[in-house]
């Protein structure tokens, strides 16, 4: 499992790659927190495209940095689920939070003004 | 049902070994050919078993747990996950989605949810003080019939 933290400021992307579960997880939660916490953005992305296993360790995961992240009011959002990820968010009814195309297109055009 | 074979291992309650059991039952589950599907569930599901184990039944202290697979004629894999752990209390209640004694480990209370979504059947065995043990049951589809 391997965690890379892309984007500035307001706006950062979370890649994880590999397998998502109750051991990777806690190493994740301390890459992704340490970030939340120094530079308080206000929009987390965590993208799960990469991801080639996951169970509920990965729920977890994002209901622990959603918690962090509207501590300080921002916000997390999960992108390109890979079919293992998708099953389990839709299963734990988390699918809101899954960017849909419409939203990546308007926040890629709010990124370039 | 007859049983045409059948494995027995035991792991050390260790976090690591969530990757290499479900690993395992996996390899086990390969020589029936199931689909991706089927594998990605079974792994999914034995990763659920096997963290409770480790971090609601050994929550105090070290132990062990043992895997049990089983692959009847009609292509059914059973797969049991048992520890000598903590036990439950209270199986139904455990059982119920969102339901979580350690939320501070962010554990979303899914655990059970997935196992019982992800195979075909789920059977949950639990004394006080004694450990608990998880039977799933996993139809494998047969594509050369």
């Amino acid at each position: 499992m391997t965690v890379e933290i892309l984007g500035g400021e307001n706006y950062i992307t979370a890649v994880l790659c590999g397998e998502l579960d109750h051991h990777t997880a806690a190493a994740a939660r301390e890459i992704i927190d340490a970030r939340l916490e120094r530079g308080t953005p206000a929009l987390c992305i965590i993208d799960m495209a990469g991801i080639s296993f996951m169970d509920s360790s990965g729920i977890g995961l994002i209901l622990g940095r959603k918690r962090v992240a509207e501590g300080y009011g921002g916000r997390v959002m999960i992108k390109n689920p890979s079919r293992c990820a998708e099953k389990v968010i839709k299963l734990s009814g988390l699918q809101s939070m899954v960017l849909t195309e419409k939203q990546e297109k308007s926040m890629k055009k709010e990124q370039k003004k | 049902m007859k049983t045409i074979n059948s494995l027995k291992m035991t792991f050390p309650a260790l976090s690591r070994n969530e990757a290499v059991i479900r690993s395992c039952v996996a390899a086990f589950a390969a020589q029936v050919d199931p689909t991706i599907e089927e594998i990605s569930d079974i792994r999914s599901a034995v990763s659920e078993a096997v963290t409770n184990s480790i971090v609601h039944g050994y929550k105090d202290g070290a132990g062990e747990i043992a895997v049990t697979l089983k692959l009847t004629e009609d292509n059914c894999l059973y797969i049991k996950i048992s520890d000598k752990g903590c036990g439950i209390e209270d199986v139904e209640k455990a059982m119920e989605p969102l339901f979580t004694t350690a939320p501070e480990g962010e554990r979303a209370g899914l655990g059970f949810a997935v196992m019982e979504a992800f195979t075909d059947d789920l059977k949950v065995r639990s004394a006080v003080g004694k450990g608990t043990s998880v039977t799933m049951k996993k139809k494998i589809s047969s594509r050369y019939e």
